[in-house]
């Protein structure tokens, strides 16, 4: 493994630099039927689930075919998508907001042809490379972070939890039956690199124990007046500790004021909060993005805590489960999950759910708390 | 056969989502093979040091990855990020592994030339593993060492004409839908928008000098499908002043029942027969819509664009022709005071190359916000600590009631003296000749 230089020379590192020239031009990689009818497009058709089709206004069609995966992948994998792009689609392939993988052809039998060969890929275990599906009133892909995989400050795998739910719901991301389109996002902590506070269904790990506080390192490692501010309930003061007789600038914790949000780890490696126990998912739900019908809106918590279960989170799995059944057999055409929770009321939901209400569902956290408290007599038994 | 025993995500190959354990596995036994005869710069073994790290992470319920260190290319503040594991003798493959974020085209679109290239790249200098895409949107790639980092860097940009992306306190890499390129309800062209801004804030995105991080993303239309109004600090979607368009002989065709309505987005399942009166108009939120069994009207002035009836009748009604974009700023996800929506600041703004008049917006709120943003504070929290008003005041942008919901429930409007008649400096002996104590 003798190191190779792509012509870096460490003591002149401005000779030949090149820098701030952005990405790629998007484009350069158009396929020619996008690239000749760009903002004529007259309407779309979804053929069957995981196959759009585009009518542009020169006659022309654009069939797109969907298939998900991972988010995380290999180069073989990639490589094996640019074969299959080279194959049927002239050379290009894109990719969605939602981790979903897009090929382009011009014609609906190439486009059928394609959706089989997708489908009967798969890993030598067994599993699907590149599934149709996630169009429509359907389950799509979910987006999601890290987790154990590759980051610092998770209250859980997101691969893992995220393999478990679309293994669930399988059916659902190859159909169009759902009332809806119902959108499912995963953060493993609370920093939400993934944003799943407006999703259908959110998956987010949490820590419940406080940090652990590495008194002999904390003062070397920390700036902690940094530790101190980090904390948006002030639970974290400066103080001092004794260890091994001897003084040691430090912190103090006052444990019944966190809200285990991890903001002072990020600030400060000595005040790790992981734990098996402690860690775990909350399920929020209810949220969306579009505008379609009803406005914007948040998730909301509706299952407090489920314990990690590594490695198929068998609880996590049938909780999303419980939701998705009651939601496609109540709610009405067009109607979102959120829209629906609202219309048959939240008490509704629990029941239809099978959900239990606990105290933790009912917000506490600063003023936006009490505009959430039921005040009229308007509530259903 | 496998270096490390991983009996636990084993469990994650069975079942029929694609497998990401079988594909870390599939890339492990790749280069162990080696077919090209590549001379790799990172441990061979690094895909399989991963597994047994992260099945030690299965076993204990807890990330055994530390936290990043300073590490980048130099000149810049962001990009890479730094990444070792806390067990490095029992897994040296993955003991420095940081992740490098490469600038993805706006809109995702890829040639398998280019593809392959950055592959190829990836492969040679890092772990083989990567993410299509990050949240934000960049290729993320997923573990090399330090040494590789500025051969990655020359040749992404000698070689394949492409920087790398943002992270930490800058602007991040933006992101769009794909907009035009293949949606008739894009209201403007996203992935030009995208693109003119990222070339135009190079430096805000690859040298940290904000508060904290900043995210632009673009959405063509109200149905939000990067999810802008969630996700950006600077939210840009697309709207239309003027009517919507009406194709009547298509809309009888969805009345008909020879078009699928949405587009056959519920082909699924039997819903019944068409229905436009309790599937359009009685949906419709703003109740602008009606029909009188022939024909469909749409009283446009008091549409609000939802994009409903366009979404169920694709063929019949499309988007109008005065057309450019809505900005919202503000929107976060909960850490730290809870999450934020993007909040409307500029009900429509025309978006044409060279995009002078968006621009402008973003570049008076950055000017406000780097000299008032606490240490790690978002702009949508600077807005809240000191008011939308003061957002209006810096951006010259006049208040409207399209910026809010309703009104204020309180009276308790911090009146400036210059607002007030006379001023705020009275004589108390002038009031106690009128009022005795």
């Amino acid at each position: 493994m003798a190191f190779i230089s792509a012509g870096y020379n460490p003591d002149k590192p401005m000779e030949g630099r090149i820098s701030d020239i952005g990405p790629r031009k998007f484009d350069e990689f158009y396929p020619p039927v996008i690239a000749r009818n760009k903002g004529k497009w007259l309407y779309h058709e979804i053929v069957e689930p995981g196959i759009l089709m585009h009518k542009a206004e020169s006659g022309e069609e654009v069939y797109t075919v969907r298939c998900g995966g991972a988010r995380l992948v290999s180069v073989t994998h990639v490589r094996e998508i640019c074969d299959i792009a080279d194959k049927f689609s002239g050379g290009f392939v894109r990719f969605t907001t939602r981790n979903n993988i897009e090929f382009m052809v011009e014609s609906k039998d190439e486009a059928l042809k394609l959706k089989a060969e997708l489908n009967s890929r798969k890993f030598a275990a067994g599993s699907h490379k590149f599934p149709v599906g996630g169009t429509g009133a359907g389950i799509t892909n979910i987006v999601h972070t890290q987790g154990w995989v590759h980051c610092h400050t998770p209250a859980t795998d997101a691969s893992g939890t995220v393999k478990v739910v679309m293994d669930e719901v399988f059916a659902e991301f190859g159909a169009h039956n759902m009332p809806a389109p119902l959108r499912i996002s995963m953060a493993c902590c609370l920093n939400m690199c993934g944003a799943v506070h407006c999703s259908d269904i959110a998956i987010l790990g949490y820590h419940r124990k406080p940090p652990l506080i590495d008194h002999e390192y904390l003062d070397n490692l920390c700036e902690i007046p940094l530790a101190v501010a980090a904390c948006p309930t002030g639970a974290i003061r400066p103080s001092k500790t004794e260890i091994n007789g001897k003084t040691v600038n430090s912190v103090a914790i006052k444990n019944e004021r966190c809200m285990f949000c991890g903001n002072c780890y990020t600030m400060c490696p000595s005040l790790p909060l992981s734990d098996k126990e402690g860690d775990g998912l909350v399920i929020m739900a209810g949220g969306k993005i579009s505008n379609r019908i009803s406005n914007p809106k948040f998730s909301k918590v509706v299952v407090a805590f489920i314990p990690n279960e590594p490695p198929r989170w068998p609880t996590l799995a049938k909780v999303v489960r419980q939701i998705v059944d009651a939601y496609a057999k109540d709610a009405r055409k067009y109607e979102r999950l959120g829209d629906w929770a609202e219309r048959i009321g939240w008490e509704r939901f629990f029941e239809k759910c099978d959900l239990e209400f606990t105290e933790h569902l009912i917000d506490d956290f600063r003023d936006p708390a009490y505009y959430t408290w039921r005040q009229t007599t308007n509530f259903k038994w | 056969m496998a270096k490390h025993k991983t009996p636990l995500l084993d469990q994650l190959e069975s079942g029929p989502w694609p497998s990401f354990v079988s594909d870390i596995k599939q890339e492990a036994e790749h280069r162990h093979a080696n077919p090209d005869g590549i001379e790799y710069q990172i441990p061979v073994d690094v895909c399989d040091d991963l597994l047994g790290l992260l099945e030690m992470s299965y076993e204990d319920g807890e990330t055994h990855w530390k936290h990043g260190g300073i590490v980048g290319v130099f000149g810049y503040g962001g990009g890479v990020i730094g990444r070792y594991c806390d067990q490095p003798q029992k897994f040296p493959g993955v003991a420095h592994f940081h992740t490098v974020r490469v600038a993805q085209p706006a809109g995702k679109y890829y040639s398998t030339e280019y593809l392959r290239k950055l592959m190829d790249l990836w492969d040679f200098r890092g772990s083989g593993l990567t993410n299509m895409h990050g949240a934000t949107g960049d290729l993320v790639w997923l573990g090399t060492t330090t040494p590789q980092l500025e051969e990655i860097f020359w040749t992404l940009t000698h070689d394949l004409n492409t920087d790398l992306g943002g992270s930490g306190s800058n602007l991040r890499t933006p992101a769009s839908c794909l907009g035009q390129s293949r949606c008739e309800y894009a209201c403007y062209d996203t992935q030009s928008l995208n693109y003119a801004m990222t070339l135009e804030y190079q430096d805000e995105l690859h040298r940290p000098a904000f508060p904290y991080k900043f995210k632009f993303k673009f959405d063509g239309c109200p149905n939000g499908c990067v999810a802008s109004i969630a996700r950006s600090d600077f939210s840009v979607i697309g709207t239309w002043k003027d009517d919507i368009k009406i194709d009547h002989d298509a809309v009888m065709g969805y009345v008909k029942g020879e078009f699928a309505p949405n587009a056959g987005a519920h082909s699924g399942r039997d819903w019944g027969k068409f229905d436009i009166e309790k599937e359009v108009v009685a949906l419709c939120p703003t109740g602008c819509m009606s029909w009188d069994g022939s024909k469909l009207s749409i009283d446009n002035k008091e549409c609000y664009r939802c994009m409903h009836c366009i979404n169920t009748m694709p063929r019949a009604l499309h988007i109008g022709d005065e057309r450019g974009a809505s900005i919202f700023v503000g929107a976060k996800a909960p850490i730290l005071d809870g999450a934020q929506m993007g909040s409307l600041l500029v009900p429509f703004v025309p978006v044409e190359d060279p995009y002078d008049e968006v621009k402008e917006v973003v570049e008076n709120l950055w000017d406000w916000w780097m000299e008032e943003g606490k240490n790690r504070e978002r702009i949508g929290e600077t807005i809240r600590r000191m008011s939308f008003q003061k957002m209006l005041e810096v951006t010259g942008i006049k208040a409207d009631p399209r910026h809010v919901q309703e009104p204020r429930t309180n009276p308790y409007i911090f009146w400036k003296e210059e607002d007030v008649t006379g001023g705020w400096e009275r004589d108390i002996n002038e009031f106690r000749k009128r009022h005795q104590r």
